[in-house]
């Protein structure tokens, strides 16, 4: 059941807005995390557009599939596509971080419907997907479990473990997706502290491992589609994405993991977006 | 001769009872099920039971997880790496979300003997009681514990139970009925009343009885509710005897002299001293020579109870 051109063509439609939606976000609030916002989007767009079944009308729906955003700096991303899911209205996304807002500078679960788990603190989110892809399994659902995790995020001890665990219970209801975009905080991964081989590593704890282009939503929604189909270990997809991507001033720049866009910046990409447009 | 029980034991048979009435219970280990008695549960229901190996962090994270698909899980380790190893996963992925995920550690205190320092939590209700949302409960006895474990079952939200590995006496009868935030008062005191948890509050029974026979009249009051605290317990047992004494098997920062002092100072500021770990670590040893080592036996808390009986003269 591959995705149709037709679906295709709206899906990179729909990252676009949400890359739009994301640039105003942050820049509306000037605070944030951008370019690992940007480098996921199309990951997430393939999963909440073409892949995930939910019900933004009843979050707790028990047929749900689970999405854990790991790496929880990257709330603005999951907010524009809850915001295009139908869970909250679009002008809600301009409250982003502010005081009282139900869309904080970390996902909160206990605050906005749609969030499956409280996220922020690095390393952890797999480990909460290997819960709820055991408690799933117990109940005998069809349910699937997404767990988007970055590439720096790897050096966290309890990914591991983790990977471990859900290859120990053979979670084949489990898929981990690593945005790949070589950057972290203090600059490349690679210099930083060294994940690779990581499609190596991840084979090594028992998963079964994808190698693709993050930014294709054809090979994203072709990875997806196959995953459902791998039995008795999990899967991890390892999207090799460009941080900041979508917009030329922010791509592969680590200055932009932290930093919003300023007016200029924001108008120059919003104009690239813009030429971006399928129509 | 009084019947003793290991806290941790009880646990395990509460642990099968839940596992019988209710199928949403599901347990966690983290290679220690022979000690912390999940062994029990995972016998009865190895479907329910996941053994997460040597992993703390990941062990916490993944009951987090069972708890969002609407499991009711019950993680158990020892005290030390449950609270210290997977604070920050108890922290962010259990409390902050507010999950119904429960925490049953065993082996606290210094009574895990001889292992030594490394194994003996002294800190763990003083770290678990300041995150926001987590409940804080130690048990006495056997009975308390059982009931401890069907009221952390009830409850929504986050709760650590204490249990320990050595047997204790059993001090309440089978009538007893444990509630989230209510301490039980034994005796009502005169000169100095002993607010106490765990199997200190044995020792605490034992040192009202060591003042009896001076004349010296100890209330002795069991607070296995840390958190929230009984404050309206603490407040009337300060105003009927001018003077508190508090017993633990923990340090006496932050833990249930830390918790009783903050309420005493807000509410009925009274002479205080408290018995427990002097900020320091535990050592080798039998349990029993170490509560005497450390100061932690009747003799200790009535000489405690002069202690604070003189400050309140002087006062
Ligand atoms: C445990 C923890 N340590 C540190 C941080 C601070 N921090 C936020 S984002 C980040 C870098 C993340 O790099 P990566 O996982 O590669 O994410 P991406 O590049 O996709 O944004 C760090 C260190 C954190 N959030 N959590």
């Amino acid at each position: 059941m591959a995705a149709t051109e037709t679906q295709l063509k709206d899906l990179g439609e729909k990252a676009r807005r949400m890359r739009i939606d994301i640039l105003k976000m942050l820049h509306g609030c000037g605070s944030g995390h951008t370019g690992g916002s940007l480098s996921s989007t199309d990951i997430v767009t393939a999963l909440y557009f073409y892949k995930m079944k939910y019900d933004p009308k009843n979050p707790g729906w028990d047929g749900r599939d689970h999405f854990v955003l790991s790496k929880g700096h990257a709330a603005p991303m999951l907010y524009a596509a809850l915001a295009h899911a139908g869970y909250f209205e679009q002008a809600e996304l301009c409250t982003l971080r502010k005081l009282g807002s139900r869309l904080q500078g970390h996902p909160d679960s206990k605050n906005l419907p749609g969030v499956e788990i409280s996220t922020g603190s690095l390393g952890q989110g797999l480990s909460v997907a290997n819960g709820i892809a055991l408690a799933r399994r117990l109940d005998k659902g069809q349910n699937r479990v997404y767990a988007l995790l970055g590439d720096g995020e790897l050096q966290e001890g309890q990914i591991w473990e983790a990977a471990m665990t859900a290859a120990h219970y053979k979670l084949d209801n489990l898929c981990a997706l690593v945005d790949n975009n070589g950057l972290q905080i203090d600059g490349p991964v690679a210099k930083v502290m060294n994940v690779e081989p990581i499609t190596d590593k991840w084979r090594a704890f028992g998963w079964e491992v994808m190698d693709i282009d993050g930014h294709s939503i054809a090979a994203l929604c072709d990875a997806l589609d196959r995953a459902e189909t791998v039995k008795g270990k999990p899967v991890c997809i390892v999207c090799r994405t460009v941080k900041g991507k979508g917009c030329s001033l922010f791509e592969g720049k680590v200055e932009f993991h932290g930093t919003t866009p300023s007016n200029e910046e924001l108008e120059t990409a919003l104009k690239e977006l813009a030429e971006g447009a399928c129509i | 001769m009084t019947q003793k029980i290991a806290t941790r034991d009880a646990y395990g048979d509460a642990l099968v009872n839940l596992g019988k009435k209710r199928s949403d219970v599901v347990v966690l280990d983290a290679d220690l099920s022979g000690s912390t008695k999940t062994s029990k549960f995972a016998k009865a229901f190895p479907d329910r039971f996941f053994n997460i190996g040597i992993a703390e962090q990941d062990m916490m994270g993944t009951a987090a997880g069972l708890a969002v698909g609407g499991k009711l899980p019950f993680a158990s380790t020892f005290a030390v790496f449950a609270t210290g190893r997977a604070w920050e996963q108890v922290r962010q992925s259990i409390c902050y979300p507010n999950l119904n995920v429960k925490i049953v550690a065993s082996h606290a205190g210094v009574t895990v003997g001889e292992d030594g320092g490394s194994h003996q939590s002294v800190e763990d209700i003083a770290v678990m009681r300041v995150i926001p949302n987590m409940t804080v409960i130690v048990p006495a006895d056997g009975i308390e514990t059982m009931q401890a474990i069907e009221a952390a079952a009830e409850m929504k939200g986050p709760c650590y139970v204490r249990v320990g590995r050595n047997k204790v006496p059993v001090i309440f009868g089978p009538d007893y009925r444990f509630a989230i935030g209510k301490a039980h008062v034994f005796h009502e005191g005169k000169d100095a009343a002993i607010i106490a948890c765990g199997l200190m509050t044995a020792e605490a029974l034992a040192a009202r009885e060591l003042l009896a026979a001076e004349g010296i009249n100890a209330g002795v009051i069991n607070m296995a509710s840390i958190k929230p605290l009984d404050r309206d317990a603490v407040v009337a047992a300060a105003r009927q005897c001018g003077a508190v004494v508090t017993a633990e098997e923990h340090s006496i920062i932050g833990g249930l002299g830390g918790a009783v002092a903050e309420a005493l100072a807000e509410e009925a500021p009274v002479p205080m001293v408290r018995v427990g770990m002097k900020d320091v670590f535990g050592t080798s040893g039998t349990g029993e020579g170490l509560l005497k080592h450390y100061g932690l036996s009747a003799a200790d808390i009535a000489a405690a109870v002069k202690e604070v009986i003189k400050k309140k003269k002087s006062a």
